[in-house]
């Protein structure tokens, strides 16, 4: 492909929350004819990037460049108005209009007497058909089609609108193999149009398939841009991860494996657990004192797994063991009941009961187990919260201050204290470590160590392989929703052959 | 908003907390509006000795008679708003358990079980809603906004339409003075309904209840995942709601021993609504007040009050309501508060520009 000047061009974008930069200096280059994908995991900026670029967030640094004209986007509408269109995860079309009336809407065809909802179906067609999807009727409800059509209306509808730039963010997440053909098909045709299309997904296979270029992202920061048939996948993984192994040595070299001794018996043991969408019937022991690192990509099922193991979700298929007697782990009740407890990744939105303060959020899992009718002695509670918030360090150390006033890294201890309050047998961590700041995360990895020392086993879940590396005894690696190994974790096991092990497997691509 | 608290904290701590407290302004309308009926009618504040009763009399304590059924909806409101829902039903529930009671009266049954099945019935009207919201997941605006109108249906058929009348009805006694009489000279609707706000309060405080309904309230999934029952909660609150509003239903009908299928609770869901809402209690759920609530309740009577006591014109109630009402909410709006310090300060800026000037 020759190469002339690409259509859009960001520079130096820097976005800031509140005490974060989102964004810090970003760089990206959409050309004409071409998809580009933005790479990175989560908290990366991706989304935080897309959202400049279609002018949600204002930029507190940096230019956006379209078509060699500077522009300023003050809300959506500008970014609109400057070609550039979006289809979201959630479609966001209107499921109660017609495929038609929701590809034309804004640029219906008026005649005389208001609308011509002939000719406009008429229009309608004429667009769905270059989008080779002249199969839909225009006429049918929206809500009358699967999903993954729809997004594919949403696309078309992108080509009324005369889009030079097509974002698509997220749009495989819950298309099956086919419906995932049918949209790269799409793709291809609106790239070979001449638009520039922006892709995201974390399938990595995806990518390989359908992109020219890929812009790399990593905690905000731009790493690389790079054409991704000069990228092998091993480099591509260690780009977005980063390797900031030196940053924690405090906390020592990787830890010796702890050794499973013959007659020991598992405190979990799940034959086919599984559910479908979310994993596939995956068995797995966890002994006393064990740390188990999942590690895998975003959407490898790591996170789902842990939900499964605490209830969150109901399992739908296999066997569940805890100590040796057979249970039915349905609801996070169940689960805490019988001492297994999760803390989940999604901090605010599934985590923190923000407006409760740090105290209560410290004691409510314990509450919820013991009832709501047999209060925890207010000496008791005392001792609680002051115990584990002084042995996890949280600050300030005012137990009365509402939690969600915290920051991310003292929320994160406090709801370690929570689950700890509940002395569980076996603990599951997703993701505590991210986005808190380097001090607490060392914090919390020590808290780990010291836990499983003190014989409670460890679920371990980040997206950092460096950290699962170091801290685990034994690591599952996770792709595309399905346990593809199990390492020992001893001495000869590093980043690279976790990286060499999902790089390499490809039996499970869309299965 | 950080930036906007850091401006704001110059001014006296203090005050300034009280001047943001929602209380404090609810108080001062009780006061203001007390003051302003004292200087229509001076006999306002009177209280007389009324030995046919055995209690006080006047204007003040017929308020209080009538506030005894905003506080109980009140209480019922607080918690179900608390989960970030609404109970449209409770005037309707009222008009039920009202008509049941006089209904039960009427057909001989001994008063004690009447007033102990009404009171059921009301629980079991409550329990139907929360069944919905809670098992089927329905909206709690819908959920009630049906059994608002089922409830005045179900009422008029209890009654068969009438407007039953147990004034006649002999041993009815003891839900008369639920209604009219007095404990130690004090209304004992109001002594009743301040009991009950009280065990309420103890029991959501002493308990893990009232942290449990906020958390709810707060964020649901995050409280499934501390493994409390969000389900359970959400049935509770509309439970109570119900049956708290049974127990304002009996003290609307029995101060005249007689149930109007129409208008016995007619539009009250709005005030308890109003009364939550004034103490202070998010509409969007979360944390909340018995308290403040209880205060609003009050208020709610004292406007009722001070309507007829200016002897405002019957077609002009609703407008002068409403008035009243919004003025304590701007009182009580954050922004208002922020925008007040803000003049404030300009002014100080331009008085200390002039004086540099000069």
């Amino acid at each position: 492909m020759t190469q002339n000047e690409p259509i859009v061009v960001m520079k130096g974008i820097t976005i800031e929350f509140p005490g974060v930069k989102a964004l810090d200096g970003v760089d990206l280059r959409l050309y004409p004819g071409e998809v580009h994908a933005l790479m990175g995991e989560n908290g990366a900026g991706k989304s935080t990037m897309i959202k400049a670029l279609t002018g949600v967030y204002k930029i507190d640094a940096g230019s956006i460049t379209v078509e060699g004209k500077p522009q300023t986007f003050n809300g959506t509408g500008d970014a609109q108005n400057a070609g550039i269109a979006t289809v979201y995860q959630e479609v966001n079309l209107c499921t109660n209009l017609s495929i038609g009336e929701n590809v034309m809407l804004g640029h219906e065809v008026r005649g005389p007497l208001g609308i011509n909802w002939k000719k406009t179906h008429q229009e309608a067609r004429k667009y769905l058909d270059q989008m080779g999807l002249g199969h839909l009727d225009p006429h049918a409800p929206l809500n009358s089609i699967s999903i993954a059509m729809q997004q594919l209306v949403a696309i078309a509808r992108a080509m009324v609108i005369d889009a030079k730039v097509l974002i698509l963010d997220e749009p495989t997440s819950s298309l099956d193999a086919n419906e995932v053909q049918d949209l790269f098909a799409i793709m291809r045709k609106v790239r070979d149009s001449g638009v520039a299309i922006l892709f995201v997904s974390h399938f990595l296979d995806q990518i390989y398939e359908i992109t020219d270029r890929l812009t790399i992202l990593r905690n905000g920061q731009f790493i690389k841009e790079v054409m991704t048939k000069d990228t092998p996948r091993n480099e591509l993984i260690s780009m977005m991860i980063g390797k900031s192994a030196e940053e924690l040595s405090q906390i020592g070299a990787k830890k010796e494996r702890r050794a499973i001794g013959a007659d020991e018996k598992p405190i979990v043991s799940v034959k086919g657990l599984g559910r479908k969408g979310s994993i596939q019937p995956t068995d797995l022991d966890i002994y006393a004192g064990e740390v188990v690192g999942f590690a895998g990509l975003l959407g490898s099922g790591r996170t789902e797994l842990g939900r499964l193991l605490y209830g969150a979700d109901k399992p739908e298929t296999g066997t569940y063991k805890l100590n040796g007697n057979q249970v039915s782990i349905n609801d996070p009740h169940t689960a805490l009941k019988h001492r297994i407890a999760y803390s989940t990744e999604n901090r605010r939105d599934e985590g923190i009961i923000g407006d409760l303060t740090v105290r209560e959020n410290i004691l409510i899992a314990l509450q919820a187990i013991r009832g709501m009718f047999k209060p925890i002695p207010k000496k008791e509670a005392d001792e609680i919260v002051d115990k584990y918030m002084k042995e996890l360090n949280v600050r300030p150390a005012d137990p009365n201050k509402l939690i969600k006033n915290l920051s991310g890294g003292n929320q994160q201890k406090v709801l370690i204290a929570r689950w700890l309050a509940t002395h569980p047998e076996l603990l599951i961590l997703d993701e505590p470590t991210r986005g808190i700041d380097i001090g607490a995360k060392a914090e919390i990895q020590q808290a780990v160590l010291d836990l499983a020392e003190q014989g409670m086993g460890v679920v371990f879940i980040s997206s950092e392989l460096e950290e699962v590396v170091r801290l685990s005894d034994n690591i599952e690696v996770l792709k595309d929703r399905r346990k593809i190994a199990e390492l020992e974790n001893d001495a000869t096991v590093s980043q690279e052959t976790i990286v060499d092990t999902i790089a390499s497997n490809n039996a499970g691509k869309e299965a | 908003m950080a930036g906007h608290n850091t401006k704001k904290d110059a001014g006296n701590p203090i005050l300034k907390r009280l001047l943001s407290s929602n209380l404090t302004w609810s108080v001062v309308a009780l006061i203001v509006l007390i003051v302003i009926c004292t200087i229509f009618d001076h006999g306002f504040l009177s209280l007389s000795w009324n030995e046919n009763t055995g209690g006080l009399a006047g204007p003040l304590i017929t308020m209080l008679q009538e506030s005894a059924r905003y506080l109980m909806i009140a209480t019922g409101m607080t918690l179900v708003i608390s989960t970030s829902g609404i109970d449209l039903s409770v005037g309707s529930v009222m008009a039920v358990a009202g008509a049941a009671a006089m209904q039960f009266l009427v057909s001989g049954l001994n008063v004690w079980l009447a007033i102990l099945l009404s009171l059921l019935v009301g629980l079991v009207l409550g329990c139907i809603n929360g069944a919905l919201v809670s098992m089927l997941g329905l909206q709690p605006f819908i959920t009630t906004l049906i059994m608002m109108l089922a409830g005045r249906g179900l009422a008029k058929v209890i009654t068969a339409g009438q407007n039953t009348d147990a004034g006649s009805v002999a041993g009815s006694e003891p839900l008369r003075w639920m209604a009219n009489g007095f404990i130690l000279g004090i209304p004992a609707n109001f002594v009743i309904a301040i009991i009950i706000v009280c065990l309420v309060g103890l029991l959501c405080r002493k308990t893990a209840m009232g942290m449990m309904i906020e958390s709810v309230g707060i964020n649901q999934e995050a409280s499934r995942m501390t493994g409390i029952k969000p389900k359970k909660i959400l049935f509770l609150v509309y439970a109570v709601s119900g049956l708290l509003a049974a127990i304002a239903g009996l003290f609307a009908t029995a101060s005249v021993m007689r149930v109007d299928v129409v208008k016995t609770g007619q539009d009250l869901e709005m005030y308890a609504i109003l009364a939550v809402v004034i103490g202070g209690t998010s509409l969007l759920g979360g944390k909340f007040s018995l308290s403040g609530s209880a205060i609003g309740a009050v208020l709610i009577a004292m406007i009722r009050k001070t309507i007829i006591t200016l002897g405002i014109d019957s077609a002009a109630t609703p407008a002068f309501f409403a008035v009243v009402v919004i003025v304590i909410c701007v009182m009580q709006a954050p922004k208002i508060h922020s925008l007040s310090a803000e003049i404030k300060r300009k002014r100080a800026l331009k008085s200390e520009a002039k004086a540099v000037t000069a």
